[in-house]
C-alpha cells in the first residue's frame, strides 16, 4: 500500500541528488561510449553492411544500443542505490520508518528508472546526430522505454539486496546483462542466425525487449510486438514477485 | 512501588529472538515502558540490548512474542507504531556526502512529516549543530556524527526515543551536554530508552533501570528503590588501637576487620527500620574500644550490577 508519499518523495529526491553529485560520470560516460558504437558500427562498419529489413544498418542498431544502455544503467543504478545503504548501515532508518515495502521500492526503483530513461532519451538525441532517424510509433517507443527501465531497475534492486559484496554487485551485470544484450539482437536481426540458434535466442528475454523497441522505430520485428509486450510485462511481474518475497521474509534486510 | 498512572507506552510480551545461527539472543522478555520516563537498559556486551531495541523498531524479526507501542502492534500496525519512535543506533552509520541539513530533512520526510525548516533548525540548534548545517557529514568528528544521528531521530518529533549507547566515545563535556538534551526531551514529554555501559550515566539519568544478561531481563526496578534495596551500606569505625580479632562480646554483629585491624566494618541494610548503629556504638564504648572517626560507604549501582551479573556468570 502506498500512502506515505512524503517518504517516497524523500527517497526519490535523495537518490536523484546522489545522481546529481556524479552528473558528469552518470551522463558523459554512457553518452560517449554509445557515440563510439555509432561511429564504429554505424558509420565505419555500417557502410559495408547491407540494409537489414530495409533499414540502414546505422539506424538499425540505434534501438538495440539504447536498450543496451537502458538495461545496464537501470541495473547498475538500482542495485547500487539499495546496496550502498545496506553496506554503510544507513538502511536502518528506512527499515525503522513507517513505510511500506511498496513505498521503499517506488522510491528507489522510481529514481533508478528515471535516471536511465533520461539517459536513454539523451542517447536517442545523440544518435539522431549521427543517423537519420524516424520513429514510427513514438508512444510505443516511450512505453517500451519506460517498461524496460522499470523492469530492469527492479532486477537491479533484487541484485542490490541479494549481493553481499561489491564483486557480486558488479559481476552480475557483467556476466549476465551484457551478454544477454549483445546476443539479444543489438547489432543484428535474430533472423540472420542459423535456425537452431534462432530458437535458442528466443529464451533470451532481452530479444523481446529489443525486438519490440525496434518495431516502434521501424515496424520491423523478430517477434510480434504483442509477444514483446507480454514478455516484458511477465518479466516485470516476476521481478515484483521476487521483491515481494524478499520483503516478506526480510531476506538480507532484517535479521 | 507506585503504580503507573497511565498504560505503558511500550508493552513487550514474551519477546524471543533466535538468530539464523541458532543463537538465542532474547529469551522471553516481558517489559513495560512507562510514558514519559527515562529507562536505562544495562547489560554486558552481547546481552541482547541492541537486539531488543532492533526488534521494537522493526529491524529484527522477533521469533516469538508481541510488542505494542501506544497500543499499536509493531507487526500488524507498524505504521502507527513506528511513527512514534525515533532511533539512534549504536553504530555511527551516516551518509558521507550528504549535508547535515539534507540528511535531517530526509529523516523527517521518511517518517511522513511535512517539511518544517523551523523544527529542523530547533533540533540542530539544541544539539549545537546549527553552524554545521551545510557541512558534509564526512567532514564531522565522531561526536558530531553521533549528534547528527540524534538529530535525525528527532526530526519527526517522536514521542519515544531509543538511544543505543548514545555516549559511547563521547568526551565528558559533550556527555554532560547530551544528558542535558535528554533531560530536556524528557521534560517535553518524550519517553526515553537508553542503553549504556557507563553505570554512572544510568545512575545520573534514569528513572528506572533494567538489567539484561544472556537475553533475559534479570531485573527491572525504580532506580531509587533499586539502590536502596540492593544498596548495602557499610559503616567504618576507625579505631585508635588496632585489633587482632573482633572482640567476643561483639560477635552478635556482622563485623569485620579491615585496614590491618585499624578499622571495624559494620555492614547493614538501609531498608531496615533499625540499623543497629546506635546499639553498636554503645556496645563499642562499653567494651572499651575507642575510635576517632566514622565513615559510611554506600554501594553504587556499579557494585550492584557487577554483583548481579557476576552471580549469574
Ligand atoms: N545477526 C546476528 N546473527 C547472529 N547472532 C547475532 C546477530 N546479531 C547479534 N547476535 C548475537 O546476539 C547477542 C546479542 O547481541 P546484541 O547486539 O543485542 O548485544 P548488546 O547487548 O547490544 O551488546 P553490546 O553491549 O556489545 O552492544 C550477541 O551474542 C551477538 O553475538
Ligand atoms: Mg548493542
Amino acid at each position: 500500500m502506498i500512502t506515505n508519499f512524503r517518504a517516497v518523495r524523500a527517497i526519490y529526491v535523495f537518490e536523484m541528488a546522489r545522481a546529481g553529485r556524479t552528473l558528469l560520470q552518470s551522463i558523459v560516460s554512457p553518452v560517449l561510449s554509445t557515440s563510439l558504437y555509432f561511429i564504429v558500427f554505424g558509420a565505419a562498419i555500417g557502410q559495408r553492411i547491407n540494409e537489414i529489413d530495409g533499414v540502414p544498418y546505422g539506424a538499425f542498431i540505434v534501438p538495440g544500443l539504447i536498450m543496451l544502455l537502458l538495461l545496464t544503467q537501470s541495473v547498475a543504478n538500482a542495485s547500487f542505490g539499495i546496496y550502498f545503504p545496506r553496506f554503510t548501515g544507513t538502511i536502518y532508518e528506512v527499515l525503522s520508518a513507517p513505510v511500506s515495502y511498496g513505498e521503499i521500492v517506488l522510491g528507489y526503483v522510481g529514481a533508478a528508472a528515471t535516471k536511465s530513461i533520461v539517459l536513454g532519451l539523451i542517447v536517442l538525441a545523440t544518435a539522431a546526430l549521427f543517423v537519420p532517424l524516424h520513429i514510427a510509433h513514438p508512444v510505443w517507443m516511450l512505453t517500451f522505454l519506460v517498461l524496460t527501465a522499470v523492469t530492469f531497475s527492479l532486477l537491479g534492486f533484487i541484485i542490490g539486496i541479494w549481493a553481499d559484496g561489491f564483486e557480486k554487485l558488479q559481476l552480475v551485470p557483467l556476466l549476465v546483462i551484457t551478454p544477454l544484450t549483445f546476443l539479444g539482437g543489438t547489432f543484428y536481426s535474430i533472423g540472420v542466425l542459423p535456425p537452431p540458434w534462432q530458437t535458442v535466442a528466443l529464451i533470451n528475454p532481452v530479444v523481446y525487449l529489443i525486438s519490440g523497441f525496434r518495431w516502434s522505430f521501424f515496424e520491423t520485428a523478430d517477434v510480434h510486438v504483442g509477444v514483446s509486450l507480454g514478455m516484458t510485462l511477465a518479466f516485470l511481474a516476476a521481478c515484483l514477485a521476487v521483491i515481494a518475497w524478499m520483503f516478506r521474509t526480510g531476506y538480507r534486510l532484517k535479521t | 512501588m507506585k503504580p503507573p498512572d497511565r498504560p505503558p507506552v511500550i508493552a513487550i510480551r514474551g519477546l524471543a529472538k533466535t538468530y539464523a545461527t541458532g543463537f538465542r539472543a532474547l529469551k522471553g522478555i516481558d517489559l513495560d515502558i512507562r510514558s514519559g520516563e527515562i529507562f536505562a537498559l544495562l547489560g554486558p556486551n552481547g546481552a541482547g540490548k541492541t537486539t531488543l531495541i532492533g526488534t521494537v523498531c522493526g529491524l529484527v524479526r522477533p521469533s516469538a512474542g508481541t510488542v505494542s507501542v501506544d497500543g499499536h502492534d509493531i507487526a500488524t500496525d507498524y505504521r502507527a507504531a513506528r511513527a512514534l519512535i525515533g532511533l539512534v543506533p549504536q553504530e555511527l552509520t551516516t551518509d558521507a556526502f550528504e549535508t547535515v541539513w539534507a540528511t535531517v530533512s530526509f529523516s523527517r520526510g521518511l517518517f511522513g512529516k511535512r517539511k518544517d525548516p523551523a523544527h529542523v533548525e530547533k533540533v540542530l540548534r539544541s544539539l549545537s549543530l546549527w553552524d554545521k548545517k551545510d557541512s558534509k557529514i564526512m567532514t564531522l568528528s565522531g561526536g558530531m556524527k553521533r549528534r547528527v544521528l540524534i538529530a535525525k531521530a528527532l526530526a519527526h518529533e517522536p514521542r519515544i526515543l531509543f538511544l543505543d549507547e548514545p555516549t559511547a566515545g563521547v568526551d565528558v563535556a559533550l556527555r554532560k551536554d547530551m544528558w542535558a538534551v535528554v533531560r530536556q526531551l524528557r521534560d517535553s514529554g518524550v519517553t526515553i530508552i537508553l542503553t549504556t555501559h557507563y553505570i554512572e550515566e544510568a545512575e545520573e539519568m534514569a528513572d528506572r533501570i533494567g538489567i539484561i544478561d544472556h537475553g533475559e531481563l534479570v531485573l527491572v526496578e525504580d532506580k531509587a528503590t533499586l539502590m536502596r534495596k540492593l544498596g548495602k551500606k557499610q559503616l567504618l569505625v576507625r579505631l585508635n588501637e588496632p585489633l587482632e580479632t573482633v572482640p567476643e562480646g561483639l560477635s552478635g554483629y556482622r563485623l569485620a576487620l579491615s585496614d590491618e585491624g585499624r578499622a571495624l566494618v559494620y555492614t547493614y541494610d538501609t531498608r531496615e527500620e533499625r540499623t543497629g548503629i546506635t546499639r553498636l556504638l554503645g556496645d563499642l564504648s562499653e567494651a572499651g574500644i575507642r575510635f576517632h572517626d566514622l565513615d559510611t560507604v554506600q554501594s553504587s549501582l556499579e557494585d550492584i550490577f557487577v554483583d548481579l551479573v557476576g552471580q549469574r556468570a
